[in-house]
């Protein structure tokens, strides 16, 4: 993997866009199968396949004075956001959009999320749906500055915003490696944005679903299966940021990524039901006074280590 | 000219989303028709090549437009039941104004004689603008950014109406600050 990837034809987006849903469906089902045994079931792997039957038939709840527009814009986005997202990881020696700032990119749509999740509590003008939107953005305000601060370190590693160069200047040594603090506050901002695991609040039961509660049928297919597919998309995007890229033994650059992706949102599946969810008034102070300044440190050490050495 | 047709399309959707502003009648709307305006703005600065501003452009401002259009709503206690917001104040003398102002820019832009081409441009446009806009600069730049964070800081901290001897009583000594909201890191 010592070449930077080349750009293919935008006719391999649809390819990229099933290697994403793949990813989607794995981790639906690996989320199935662990909602099963945490219930004590013997497996409940087919779950998720009977959920999206049940919602593509289902009629759309309506709810009084909605503002439909952007509630359904709100609710597709977060799938708009993970393709779009996908588009600059490079697989093996190939990549949709070779983008000179594909690193800013990434940050540009993350901060969507802002949009689509409060839009989607706020369109539906049911109360709870709106305090999980105000409850994200609250999240949000935590988590967002020190995720990116976290995609710092790796460019000024790398000395590029080019994706496929950050993957590349990692031939010796994983980035993960020499900044794991930058590592696990992306992995957090992943989970955030994917309103997964800790950062369900917005979505928790204590408001009826919050910014779920009144989403049904298609929309509500749509919304879940964003969450998903930008858990996916975040687990890939750390793969040439973190995890060196396709460099690996014996299997070919491609394949090496897709393992690296798959076992890292695997990892994030699992972690949804091994961490207490972090309510936003407290996590506000974490993410100032320990995450910002920690990955601060972090982006120092690297850049001493990049002039040094 | 498939990159002209965008531009000029991006540059109708900008103006478009930028009047939408105006007509639609709730602060959601209102924000998020600006976001759109400035994405397409944010798009055709990719389009000249300026990749690093252009995606910048995009990213700033959908963030603005969120925070803006949070705090419009909490303030004005709206929700989408509530749409009859008007945007335009005062249009009796709001509308000639803009007008005229709109007609006198458009009208230095076309009568105002532009240079033409000299050379060919720089391989990398965005620091050849940075050097362009900055340049022997940088360092009153520099320190500009600094004294902003720091009166924004100090502006907060005038601002608040809890200073650290409420917090922390008159001899700065109780071990546990008490606050009315508890914080994630217990301070």
């Amino acid at each position: 993997m010592a070449e930077t990837p080349v750009a293919v034809s935008g006719g391999w987006a649809p390819v990229a866009a099933g290697l994403l849903g793949t990813l989607v469906v794995a981790a639906a089902l690996l989320d199935g199968a662990l909602a099963g045994r945490a219930a004590g079931a013997r497996s409940r792997m087919g779950r998720p396949v009977g959920e999206v039957a049940r919602l593509l038939r289902q009629r759309r709840r309506t709810t009084v004075a909605a503002d439909r527009l952007l509630w359904r814009v709100g609710g597709a986005g977060l799938l708009g956001m993970a393709l779009m997202i996908v588009t600059v990881v490079p697989l093996g020696r190939w990549t949709l959009f070779d983008l000179a700032v594909g690193v800013v990119w990434v940050n540009a749509l993350d901060v969507l999320a802002w949009a689509f999740v409060w839009l989607t509590g706020w369109g539906a003008n049911s109360a709870y749906a709106m305090i999980g939107g105000y409850r994200f953005l609250a999240h949000g305000l935590a988590y967002e500055l020190p995720l990116m601060f976290a995609l710092v370190a790796p460019a000024v590693a790398a000395s590029s915003l080019r994706v496929g160069e950050v993957a590349a200047a990692q031939q010796g040594l994983w980035f993960v490696v020499w900044m794991p603090v930058a590592f696990v506050v992306y992995c957090l901002g992943v989970v955030a944005i994917a309103v997964w695991g800790p950062f369900s609040p917005a979505l928790g039961r204590d408001v009826a679903g919050g910014v779920t509660a009144e989403l049904s049928g298609v929309d509500r297919l749509l919304f879940l299966a964003g969450r998903y597919a930008l858990l996916a998309a975040g687990a890939a995007f750390a793969v040439p940021m973190f995890l060196g890229g396709g460099g690996g033994p014996l299997l070919p650059a491609w394949a090496w990524v897709l393992v690296k992706a798959t076992v890292l949102l695997a990892g994030l599946v699992w972690l949804r039901r091994r961490v207490p969810a972090l309510r936003p008034d407290m996590f506000m102070e974490v993410g100032w006074l320990v995450l910002l300044p920690a990955v601060l440190l972090q982006d120092l050490l690297v850049a001493v280590i990049v002039i040094g050495g | 000219m498939l990159a002209h047709l965008v531009f000029w399309g991006l540059a109708v959707v900008a103006v478009l989303a930028g009047v939408a502003v105006f007509v639609v009648n709730s602060m959601a709307r209102a924000s998020y028709s600006l976001a759109l305006s400035f994405i397409a703005v944010g798009l055709q600065v990719l389009l000249l090549q300026q990749l690093y501003v252009g995606v910048l452009v995009i990213l700033m401002m959908v963030m603005e437009m969120a925070i803006m259009a949070v705090y419009m709503n909490m303030f004005m206690g709206m929700n989408p039941a509530m749409m009859s917001m008007n945007m335009v104040h005062g249009a009796r003398h709001a509308l000639p104004v803009s007008v005229g102002v709109f007609l006198l820019l458009a009208a230095g832009a076309l009568f105002a004689p532009w240079p033409s081409r000299r050379g060919s441009p720089p391989a990398d446009v965005t620091a050849a603008l940075g050097t362009e806009l900055m340049g022997p600069k940088m360092l009153t730049m520099a320190t500009v950014g600094v004294v902003m964070a720091a009166t924004i800081v100090s502006g907060v901290v005038l601002a608040a109406h809890r200073t650290r001897y409420d917090r922390l009583g008159d001899d700065l000594r109780r071990p546990r600050a008490a606050d009315p909201q508890p914080g994630g890191v217990s301070r």
